[in-house]
C-alpha cells in the first residue's frame, strides 16, 4: 500500500514506520497518492498564533473570544479537553475552565499570518478557495509532474512548512471533492493527515449523521429528522424527486451527497455574496434610541465595506437575536439596488420598527446581499422621498471627507446614540 | 338543506368564492364556502377575515338550511360538470356529508360546522353612494399597476380612492404608487359621496372588485367607513377592510412646472421601447430616450448583452434631453393611452415625469427617471 512518512516526506510501499528516518508519523492509503482535492484547515489558530507569540502561554487553557457578554471564538486544544467549544457563551465556557486565558482576538495579526499560509499554499496551486483566515480547498489535480511529487507529498509539506516557519499547525483532508475533503481534515486533528478513497466512500459515509454537511444546521436537521432521515444510508432510499419535492434545490444536493458525489470546483475567486456586521450589546436592550443608533453604525459600516468593494446589495437583511438566544432575521428586496448608508439603514429600521417590541435583544445585525455591482444600484430615486438626493449628496460629501481626513473626520448625530 | 340549481349559476357564484378563499390555509374553515339556503335564494358566502364575499344565486330550494363545504373542491366539482346541468346540493348534517349531484355524477363532501364560519361584523358606512360600473372600471384599471408590493411600506399595498379638488370642482380620485411611478385618475364625484372618507383598498380587494365591473349597464353600490368599504351588484356582495394607514401626500409628487413637451403616438412609442428593452439587462431594464427636435431615440446599452437604437418620428420643440427609464414602466402607463396621443412632460432627467392623454388631465401618471 502506497504510503508516505510526514516527518521526512520519503515515500515508500511497505511498514508502519518510515524506512528512512524511523518516524512512526505514517500515513498509508491505497488512493494516496492518486487524490487531489484537499481541505486545509489550521488547528485552533488563534489560540496557536497567541501561544507562538506568548510562550509562556504554551501549557495553559487559553480562548480568545470578545467581552463579558461574547462567545468562544477559538479554544486553544487544553481547553478544549475541558469541554470549552467554540460558539460557546463565555460564562459557561469559564465555568468548565475557570483558569482560562481569555484574550480578546487580535483579527490584524490572524490576517497577517493567514496571508503568509496562502503565499505558502499558492506555491502548491493557484486553485485556493478559502473559507476563512484559517482554512482553505486547495486543487492539486494535475500538479504533480510539476512538483515533481504527487499531491499528499506537497500537502505534508505544506502543514511542515506552516509549523516550522509560522508556528502553527494544521490538519489536511484529501479525497476526491471538497465534500469529503473537508470531512475528512476533521478525522483527525489536530496535526491530522486523513484520506477518504473513492474505493471507501460509501462505506465511510453509510453509518455517518447527516449533521456531517457543511450547512445542514439545526433548524435543516429537523426537518431531516422528520422525514426520519438522520444517517447518509436514510438518503440512500429516497427518490431524487422526492427529496427535490420535500427540501426544494438542497434535496438534490443531499441527494448527490449521499452518494458521495460533490461536482462544485474548488474556485479561487468565490464571488462576495454577501456583506454584514452585527453586534452583541454587553447588556440585553430594548432601549428604541439606542437600538436605532447601532442600526446606523452597522448600516454605516456595511456601506463602508460595499463602497470599497464597488458592490451593492439589493436586499437588506436585519438580523436580532432576543435574550432567550431566539434570532429574529426580516428581509427586504430593493427595487434599486444600494450601498448608500442612509438607504440600508432606512430600509432596516423600517424592518426594525415591522418587528414591533420583541426586545429585550442581545445582538442586532444588518445586511446586504444580492449584490450588483454599484453601477447598477441607485439609479431610481424614490418620487415619494424627494429629500433623499439631498441625504445622498451629502453621504458622498462626507465619504469624500472622511477619506481624505480619517473615518472620524466627519459623522452623524446619530452614530453618537 | 336541499335545493336544486343550474349549473352555470352555481359556477358563477362558487368562481367568486373561491377566488376570495385563501390557497393556504391554517384554519381550516376559511377554505370552505358557507352555503345558506332560503327562499327562492341561495347564498355562497366566502372570507379571508379581510374580504368577504356573498353571491347571490336563484334555486329551487326544498328544504331550508345552512353548511359549509371546501370552495376550491366544489369549485372544481362544478367546473367540470356539463354545461346546463341541474345540480343538487343536498346536507346531510348528521354524518357531516354534502352531496353533490348532477345526472349521474355523484359527489360527497366533508363538511364543517356553519357555526363556526366567521362572518364579517356588520359596521355602519358613512357614507353610501352609487356609481356605474364603467367609471369604476376605469379608475381601478388605469391605477392598479402602481399599486406597490413592498411590505415595509403597507400602507401604499393598495389604491387610495378620495374626494379630491381639482380644478375649482370636486372629484372621486384613485391614487396609486409604489415610489417609482404613480397614477393618479379622477372621475366625475358621484351624488353623495362627498363626505367620504378616503380609505386606501388594499390590492386583493382590487382584484375581487373588477369582477363585478364587467357589465357596463351595472350601478355599483358603494358604501365606505373610516375601516371597510363595500361594493354591490344585485347579486354580490364584496365587503373588505380597507388598509389601516395614512397614504402619503401624493400632490408635491406630482410635477407641475414641467415644460418640455413631448408628443407622440403611444402605442408605436410602447412598440418601440419593448423592442430596445429586449437586449437591456433582465435587472435594470434601462432605456435612454434622446429627445431632439422633433426626433426621440430610444437606446439601451448592456455591456453584458449588447445594444439596440430605434427612432421615432414625435413632436417636440425644446432642447435637447437624454433621460434614462425603466422599460417596464414606460410600457405600462403607454398602455393607459387608448384614445389620443401620449403627452410627456419632462423636466431635468433627474426630476419626475408627467404622462397623460392628450390634454386630459383626468388620468395623470408620474415616473421617476434612472440613471443610465
Amino acid at each position: 500500500m502506497p504510503a508516505l512518512c510526514r516527518s521526512c516526506l520519503h515515500s515508500f510501499d511497505q511498514g508502519p514506520r518510515c524506512p528512512a528516518c524511523h518516524s512512526p508519523h505514517v500515513r498509508a492509503h491505497p488512493e494516496l497518492f492518486t487524490l487531489s482535492i484537499a481541505h486545509m484547515d489550521c488547528d485552533a489558530f488563534y489560540a496557536s498564533v497567541e501561544k507562538r507569540d506568548n510562550p509562556d502561554l504554551a501549557s495553559k487553557p487559553v480562548i480568545i473570544g470578545g467581552g463579558r457578554r461574547g462567545v468562544v471564538s477559538t479554544a486553544c486544544y487544553i481547553a478544549r479537553i475541558r469541554g470549552v467549544k467554540s460558539a460557546m457563551p463565555m460564562f459557561q465556557a469559564l465555568k468548565l475552565c475557570p483558569d482560562a486565558v481569555v484574550l480578546p482576538p487580535r483579527m490584524k495579526l490572524y490576517a497577517q499570518v493567514s496571508r503568509e499560509i496562502r503565499k505558502m499554499m499558492e506555491d502548491l496551486t493557484p486553485a485556493i478557495e478559502p473559507l476563512s483566515l484559517d482554512e482553505a480547498f486547495l486543487d492539486l489535480t494535475g500538479t504533480a509532474r510539476l512538483h515533481g511529487h504527487p499531491p499528499a507529498v506537497m500537502l505534508a509539506r505544506l502543514v511542515r512548512r506552516m509549523k516550522d516557519e509560522l508556528g502553527v499547525t494544521g490538519s489536511i483532508g484529501l479525497s476526491h471533492n471538497k465534500f469529503l475533503a473537508k470531512i475528512a481534515s476533521d478525522l483527525d486533528k489536530p496535526s491530522g493527515f486523513s484520506v477518504i478513497g473513492k474505493a471507501e466512500t460509501a462505506a465511510f459515509l453509510h453509518d455517518k449523521p447527516v449533521r456531517m454537511i457543511w450547512g445542514v444546521g439545526q433548524a435543516m436537521q429537523a426537518q431531516l429528522d422528520k422525514a426520519g432521515i438522520h444517517r447518509f444510508s436514510d438518503l440512500l432510499r429516497w427518490d431524487k424527486r422526492d427529496l427535490h419535492a420535500r427540501f426544494g434545490a438542497i434535496g438534490d444536493r443531499l441527494y448527490h451527497l449521499a452518494r458521495g458525489e460533490d461536482r462544485r470546483r474548488v474556485s479561487a475567486n468565490a464571488p462576495v455574496k454577501s456583506i454584514s456586521n452585527e453586534t452583541t450589546f454587553f447588556e440585553d436592550t430594548s432601549d428604541p434610541d439606542l437600538l436605532d443608533g447601532h442600526i446606523w453604525r452597522l448600516a454605516e459600516n456595511v456601506s463602508d465595506r460595499a463602497k470599497a468593494r464597488a458592490l451593492a446589495g439589493r436586499v437588506v437583511t436585519l438580523k436580532l437575536k432576543r435574550a432567550n438566544h431566539t434570532s429574529l432575521t426580516r428581509r427586504v428586496s430593493l427595487r434599486d439596488g444600494t450601498q448608500m448608508a442612509d438607504r440600508i439603514y432606512r430600509t432596516a429600521r423600517a424592518l426594525f420598527e415591522a418587528v414591533g417590541d420583541q426586545g429585550p435583544y442581545r445582538l442586532i445585525g444588518v445586511g446586504i446581499s444580492d449584490l450588483v455591482a454599484e453601477a447598477e444600484a441607485d439609479r431610481a430615486p424614490d418620487l415619494l422621498d424627494p429629500g433623499a438626493a439631498r441625504r445622498s449628496g451629502a453621504e458622498r460629501a462626507s465619504d469624500a471627507i472622511r477619506a481624505r481626513f480619517g473615518p472620524g473626520a466627519i459623522r452623524k448625530g446619530r452614530s453618537l446614540r | 338543506m336541499k335545493f336544486s340549481i343550474e349549473r352555470g349559476a352555481l359556477l358563477k357564484a362558487v368562481a367568486q368564492a373561491q377566488s376570495v378563499v385563501e390557497r393556504r390555509n391554517t384554519i381550516p374553515i376559511l377554505a370552505n364556502v358557507l352555503i345558506e339556503a332560503e327562499g327562492a335564494d341561495v347564498h355562497f358566502r366566502a372570507t379571508d377575515l379581510d374580504i368577504e364575499v356573498v353571491d347571490r344565486a336563484p334555486a329551487q330550494v326544498e328544504r331550508a338550511g345552512a353548511t359549509t363545504v371546501s370552495a376550491v373542491t366544489l369549485h372544481e366539482i362544478v367546473r367540470k360538470l356539463p354545461d346546463g346541468a341541474l345540480v343538487t346540493l343536498t346536507d346531510d348534517s348528521a354524518a357531516g356529508r354534502l352531496s353533490v349531484a348532477a345526472g349521474r355524477s355523484h359527489f360527497n363532501l366533508a363538511t364543517l360546522p356553519k357555526e363556526d364560519f366567521p362572518v364579517m361584523a356588520s359596521s355602519e358606512y358613512s357614507s353610501n353612494f352609487s356609481a356605474p360600473a364603467p367609471v369604476l372600471r376605469r379608475l381601478f384599471d388605469k391605477s392598479k399597476f402602481a399599486i406597490s408590493t413592498e411590505e415595509t411600506r403597507y400602507y401604499l399595498n393598495g389604491v387610495y380612492m378620495h374626494v379630491a379638488e381639482s380644478d375649482g370642482g370636486r372629484v372621486l380620485r384613485c391614487v396609486a404608487t409604489d415610489g417609482h411611478r404613480l397614477a393618479r385618475i379622477d372621475a366625475d364625484l358621484p351624488e353623495g359621496a362627498g363626505e367620504m372618507p378616503g380609505v386606501i383598498i388594499p390590492r386583493k380587494t382590487v382584484g375581487e372588485l373588477r369582477k363585478l365591473l364587467d357589465n357596463d349597464d351595472t350601478q355599483i353600490a358603494v358604501s365606505v367607513s373610516e375601516t371597510k368599504v363595500r361594493f354591490a351588484t344585485p347579486d354580490i356582495t364584496l365587503t373588505s377592510k380597507v388598509i389601516d394607514g395614512t397614504f402619503p401626500d401624493y400632490t408635491r409628487v406630482i410635477p407641475q412646472g414641467n415644460t418640455r413637451r413631448l408628443e407622440v403616438d403611444a402605442s408605436e412609442f410602447a412598440h418601440a421601447v419593448d423592442r430596445v428593452a429586449t437586449v437591456s439587462s433582465e435587472r435594470s431594464r434601462a432605456v435612454k430616450l434622446t429627445l431632439e427636435e422633433d426626433k426621440l431615440t430610444l437606446s439601451v446599452n448592456a455591456p453584458d448583452s449588447g445594444a439596440a437604437e430605434e427612432e421615432l418620428a414625435v413632436a417636440y420643440g425644446d432642447e435637447r434631453l437624454e433621460i434614462g427609464f425603466n422599460a417596464k414602466y414606460l410600457l405600462e402607463i403607454a398602455s393607459q393611452v387608448d384614445r389620443e396621443n401620449a403627452v410627456f412632460l419632462f423636466n431635468s432627467s433627474g426630476d419626475p415625469t408627467l404622462m397623460r392623454e392628450g390634454n386630459d388631465t383626468s388620468a395623470v401618471y408620474v415616473v421617476m427617471p434612472m440613471r443610465v
